[in-house]
Order: structure tokens, then C-alpha cells, then sequence
């Protein structure tokens, strides 16, 4: 009888724990001791198949040196990669599916319309999302689970405002600029700085996602008389303007931001890139060792040369590294909060390539630099320094 | 002045390029009652068969052409009728037009698997920059696409009007069964259409991807604005695809630039719908009747 008892009591235990390891399973993330799961959802086809391309590979090559390296705290990286299609509709149905698999991080996408779908559905989970969006607003929700990798537009344009006047000489400008969240947030963004500084809005010129003739705009930014032509668009249709641009003899000054700089614009709009001018957060041309190597060996591994999203999605992965070995466990609401008001230095985590701070709100903080195209190829003519104006930390 | 001389050449030959394919639409309806909604992807095609021959052959944009030219001909003009087009056409229009679509869409994943869904750069055929004409500044290579166009327009013309077989083929398209009785070999005819509906394809796909770049989903927007310049203009008329294709290029630039670049799109739909509404043929059609 007492045995009896005691293979209850036995059978019992046995019972919840299994119950409670059950459990267990269905809220931490699906992972087992030696791996770690991170879901990657970006765009791989339609507009912005360019950026997630280079975002992809980047991180592919990351979590192979990571995994190479011995892994997170000896966990190997298991990424996968979901394709948003570039539109925000299909974003928020693949980020839906992706967190059944229960990641430790999401990274991507880079579109701000998706972003700004896909970000409530990770905070609803509780999950760390690493974006590669520009657009200001993103960060401005008091969501703790967001973060950047590159530049916000809050961040940018006052260095780009501060670059036309000091440098250009700017007296107006004809603003190009594609009616999304991203365009938007830029085009507002610029505006302001642009008026704070004293500098006429010559033209103010929307454009579609994914527009294709150009050829009315160029004329429009003719008419205005602009000293200098903004851009702010995405990096096909950044190319198919400047072809235009071109086409029409178009010879004011063409500035941009990242984007209109960015090699994959380079590779589409060749000689019609030649001197332009513009503000990157991130340029596989800086004169940076660490950038360089990685640019050496992306285009090594897939035969062309990193743009400023490769280094991000490069980035990404190694900031999940780096903060979750500070922490020294696997711990999602423990990583927001380590990465909020914290900086990580190259000398703590080479793979970050660039020291870089995160502000409260998930915005990044780092150097950036001053370029022009010259014979086809991205020329760094200065560096920034970090801003230094952490906001809330 | 300046302006306007520069939009209306940017949007004449713009307009140009919908017109080589909106007459691919009209050709095809003429001849065989098919709307071919895999027009657009019938232009997108041949651009990326001109760069896997410029980059596997190492030849020049001109032989990469006349390649894509040939293999487009025989993929999208013969195997197209014979493979889809001719087991379809007796099951109406409406599955025709199905069997169309499909079409595109395997065309478009097709290119998107096996080349790419980024965009390609592609060679200009013309010089780039911009020529002054007294006060006015006016694009070289819109120029050199206007007149390409206008060149290709004006042969298929003379052609049609001027030879036995181009006068065969308006026999096709006007009466097949008196065509047949008379002993013209409709057949023939009907294979020569869809040649020269991929030839033209071809060609639009040479003037126009060095400004859209080579992409896999190009022929999405282009097929539309081709179809909606087919029937502005006159579904059954050549010449009504040839205004309702510069009417739209002319309509598109004007609007973006005195009306507003948001509704730039709107306006060519809106037109459409008047056309329908008051003449239903398009603006040089032809009124058809049919009897039930």
C-alpha cells in the first residue's frame, strides 16, 4: 500500500512536470539547448527585393561567422528567412505566421510601410524586432521591442539640412520624394530642417512606389529653378530618375540621403550617378578597416558589392551577440532593456564594424559620412560625428 | 515654351512605346478575337532575353536585338498561338483571356526564379543627355525612341497596305470565312499576326527598359496602359491604338505636371471611362454589331 502511495505521488509529479514542461515549450521560444531561432522577414521580391537582397545575404553571412565562431553563448543561430513581397499586407501575414515558430528576435524588413504593420505584432509578442527603416515615426510609439540599425530620419535630415548650407550653399531646392511612410517621413522631415535653416522649398514633387517615367517630375524640378534637386526615394526608382535626370540634361546639383548614393543605385543608373552628392548613415566605401574586410568578403561570397542594407543586416545579427552574451542568458524582455541607452563598441563586438548607441527609444547613434559619385563609384569627402544627443538616456 | 515642348516630345514618345504595344492588342483581336493579357509580360520578356544574350554571349546590344527578336518570334508569336491560343479559341473569349493571364503570371515568376526579382540596368540604344533646339532642351534618346517608333509604325503600315500578304491578313481580320473562301491562306496569315505582335513586343521592349530598367514585374503597369490605350483609341483599329497610345504618353506627362503627380495615374482611367460611356468603339473605332 505504501508503495503504491508512492508510485502515485511518483506518477503524479512525473504528470505535471511533463505538463509544466509542455507548458514551458509553448511560451519560450522554439529553440532547444544548442540553437537559437531568429526569423527574418524581408523583402525579396517586388520594390524592394534590392535592399532585402543585400540585407538577406548580409545576415546569412553573419550567422555563419557567428555559428563558426562557437555561436550565442555555444548556441548556433538558426535564421529563416520569410519574403514580405515589399508590401505591408503580406508583411504583417508572414510576420503573423513566423512568430508561431517562436523566435528570439525578428529582424527586417527594411520598408517602413511593413515595418510599421510588423512592429505591433512583435510587441504584442514581446519579441525584439532590429529593423532597417528610416522612417521617423517607427520609433516614436513608445514600442521598448523596436530598434534601428540605421539612422532615423529625426537623425538624418538635420545632418543633410546642415550639409546644404554649410557645404552646398543651397539657397532652394526642389524636394523629389516617394508618398509612403518612408518618403513621407523623410520629406517631412527635411522640409523642416530644410525651413530652419533658411532654405526655399523650390518644389515640392511626390512620386509613386515603384514609378517607372520619371520624365514629367524632371521637368517639374526644371520649372522651379531649384539651385539644388533632393531626392528621397527608393533605390530603383532613385535610378530610374537619375537616368531621366540625365536624359534631360538636367544640371543642378542632385543630392540625396543613403539611398540615392547606395550601390545598388550605382550599379542601375551608372554614368547618370556621376556627381551626385549625399548624407549616408552607412557606405561600404568608408575608410573604415572593419567595413572594408566585410565588404571584401561579401562580394567575395556573392559576387557583388554590399549597399548601406548589407551592412545593417551584418550589424543586426551581431548586436543580438553582443547584448544577449552582456546578459549571459536568452532573455527577450532582458534584451530591450539592455539595448535601450546602450553603446557597443567595435572593441567589445567586432561585428558591429562601427561603434554605435541606442537611444530610449531604439534610434541609433553613430558617425556618418559625407560622399560623392565620381566615375561610377561612392567617394567618402568627409565624416561626421555621432550626435551625442541620446534621447532619454 | 520650353516646357511644353519638352513634355509633349518626353510624352509623344512615351506614348509611343504604349502604341507598339497597344497595337499588339488590336493586331491579335483582329485576326483571332484574343485578348492577350500577357502583353505587358510580352514586353518585359525580350528585355531580359536581350541581357542573358548580352552577358552569356558577350554580343552588343544591336545582336542581342536580333536575338531576342528571333527567339521572341518563335516563343511568343508561334509556340503562343499553337500551344495556347489555338487549343483555346474555340472555348471563347473569356477562357482565352484566362488562359492569358496565366500566362503572364508564369512568365513574371518565371523571370523572377530564374533571373532575378531585382532590377537590371539596360543599355541605352541612343545617346544620353539633351540636344538644344534654339531656347529648347530636348532629351536625345526620347528623340531617337520617337523616331524608332514612328519608323516601325510607319513599315507595318505599308506593310499591311502596301503588300499581298499585308493585304491578306485585313482580309483575315475583316471577314475570315471570305478570306477562306477567296483563298487566302488564313492560317498563315493569322501565325504572320502573332510574329509581328512579338516583333512589335520586341521592339517596345528595346525603347522602353533602358528608362523603366529590366525588372520582372515591368509588364504589369505597361500592359495596362497599353490595354486602356487599345480601347481609347479603337479596339479594332491599328491607327486607333496608334492615337490612343499617344494620347495617353501626352495625357500622363501634362497631367503630372500642370494637374498633380498623385492622380497622374487617375486621369488615363478617367478618360477611359468617358470613351466608353459616349463612344464605346474608342475614338477612331469602329462601330460593330452582332447578331444574337
Amino acid at each position: 500500500m505504501q508503495v503504491s502511495h508512492s508510485l502515485k505521488v511518483w506518477a503524479l509529479s512525473a504528470g505535471a512536470g511533463a505538463l509544466g514542461l509542455m507548458a514551458a515549450s509553448a511560451v519560450v521560444p522554439a529553440q532547444n539547448a544548442k540553437t537559437v531561432l531568429m526569423i527574418n522577414a524581408i523583402e525579396l521580391s517586388g520594390g524592394g527585393a534590392t535592399v532585402g537582397t543585400n540585407w538577406r545575404d548580409a545576415v546569412d553571412m553573419a550567422v555563419k561567422d557567428i555559428n563558426g565562431a562557437g555561436g550565442i553563448l555555444g548556441r548556433k543561430i538558426i535564421v529563416k528567412h520569410f519574403d514580405t513581397q515589399s508590401k505591408p499586407g503580406i508583411s504583417k501575414a508572414v510576420i503573423t505566421k513566423a512568430l508561431d515558430e517562436k523566435p528570439y528576435v525578428v529582424l527586417g524588413p527594411i520598408y517602413s510601410s511593413s515595418t510599421k504593420v510588423n512592429m505591433v505584432v512583435t510587441r504584442r509578442a514581446g519579441v525584439p524586432h532590429i529593423v532597417g527603416s528610416e522612417a521617423a515615426s517607427i520609433t516614436q510609439t513608445g514600442n521598448p521591442f523596436i530598434f534601428r540599425t540605421s539612422f532615423g530620419q529625426s537623425a538624418s535630415m538635420p545632418k543633410l539640412a546642415n550639409y546644404l548650407k554649410d557645404e552646398v550653399k543651397a539657397k532652394s531646392v526642389a524636394v523629389v520624394w516617394v508618398n509612403n511612410a518612408f518618403g513621407k517621413g523623410g520629406r517631412d522631415n527635411a522640409v523642416k530642417e530644410l525651413k530652419a535653416r533658411g532654405i526655399a522649398i523650390a518644389a515640392d514633387i511626390s512620386t509613386e512606389v515603384q514609378q517607372a517615367d520619371f520624365s514629367a517630375e524632371v521637368v517639374k524640378a526644371k520649372q522651379s529653378g531649384a539651385d539644388v534637386l533632393f531626392a528621397y526615394l527608393h533605390e530603383e526608382e532613385s535610378a530610374r530618375l537619375l537616368i531621366e535626370l540625365k536624359k534631360q540634361g538636367y544640371d543642378k546639383q542632385i543630392v540625396g540621403e543613403t539611398t540615392l548614393t547606395s550601390q545598388k543605385v550605382l550599379d542601375l543608373a551608372k554614368d547618370a550617378a556621376n556627381g551626385v552628392k549625399g548624407h549616408v548613415g552607412l557606405t561600404a566605401d568608408a575608410n573604415i578597416p572593419a567595413i572594408r574586410e566585410f565588404a571584401r568578403r561579401f562580394e567575395a561570397a556573392y559576387g557583388r558589392k554590399p549597399d548601406h542594407n548589407g551592412i545593417k543586416g551584418y550589424v543586426a545579427v551581431h548586436v543580438v551577440k553582443e547584448i544577449t552574451e552582456r546578459m549571459g542568458k536568452f532573455d527577450q524582455k532582458g534584451f530591450a532593456d539592455a539595448l535601450h541607452c546602450t553603446t557597443i563598441t567595435t572593441e567589445q563586438e567586432p561585428g558591429v564594424l562601427m561603434d554605435i548607441s541606442y537611444d530610449k527609444n531604439g534610434d541609433v547613434d553613430r558617425a556618418s559620412f559625407l560622399v560623392e559619385v565620381r566615375d561610377g563609384k561612392q567617394v567618402v569627402t568627409g565624416v561626421l560625428p555621432k550626435l551625442g544627443n541620446a534621447v532619454g538616456c | 515654351m520650353s516646357d511644353i515642348v519638352q513634355l509633349f516630345v518626353s510624352g509623344i514618345s512615351t506614348g509611343a512605346i504604349y502604341a507598339l504595344a497597344a497595337m499588339g492588342f488590336t493586331l491579335l483581336w483582329q485576326t483571332t478575337g484574343t485578348i492577350n493579357f500577357a502583353q505587358g509580360e510580352f514586353v518585359m520578356l525580350p528585355a531580359f532575353i536581350m541581357l542573358a544574350a548580352m552577358n552569356l554571349l558577350d554580343v552588343g546590344l544591336l545582336s542581342a536585338f536580333v536575338i531576342s527578336l528571333v527567339v521572341s518570334m518563335v516563343l511568343l508569336g508561334a509556340a503562343f498561338k499553337r500551344a495556347l491560343v489555338d487549343p483555346m479559341a474555340h472555348h471563347g473569349v473569356l477562357p482565352l483571356i484566362i488562359a492569358t493571364i496565366a500566362l503572364g503570371i508564369f512568365m513574371k515568376e518565371a523571370v523572377k526564379t530564374f533571373y532575378s526579382a531585382e532590377a537590371q540596368p539596360f543599355a541605352a540604344f541612343a545617346p544620353e543627355g539633351a540636344m538644344r533646339i534654339g531656347p529648347v532642351s530636348v532629351s536625345i534618346e526620347n528623340i531617337a525612341v520617337l523616331a524608332v517608333a514612328v519608323v516601325a509604325i510607319l513599315a507595318l503600315q505599308l506593310f499591311l497596305q502596301r503588300t499581298f500578304a499585308g493585304r491578306c491578313m485585313q482580309a483575315v481580320a475583316q471577314n475570315r470565312e471570305s478570306a477562306r473562301i477567296l483563298g487566302v491562306p488564313v492560317e498563315r496569315m493569322v501565325l504572320y499576326t502573332f510574329l509581328i505582335n512579338a516583333a512589335l513586343a520586341t521592339l517596345a521592349a528595346l525603347l522602353v527598359t533602358p528608362t523603366y530598367l529590366a525588372k520582372f514585374d515591368n509588364g504589369e503597369s505597361l500592359g495596362l496602359i497599353a490595354f486602356i490605350a487599345a480601347i481609347v483609341g479603337g479596339f479594332n483599329q491599328m491607327r486607333g491604338a496608334l492615337a490612343g497610345g499617344l494620347l495617353i504618353g501626352l495625357i500622363d506627362n501634362f497631367t503630372a505636371v500642370y494637374i498633380s503627380t498623385q492622380y497622374r495615374h487617375a486621369i488615363p482611367l478617367i478618360l477611359l471611362i468617358v470613351v466608353i460611356l459616349f463612344r464605346p468603339q474608342g475614338l477612331f473605332g469602329r462601330a460593330e454589331e452582332r447578331r444574337l
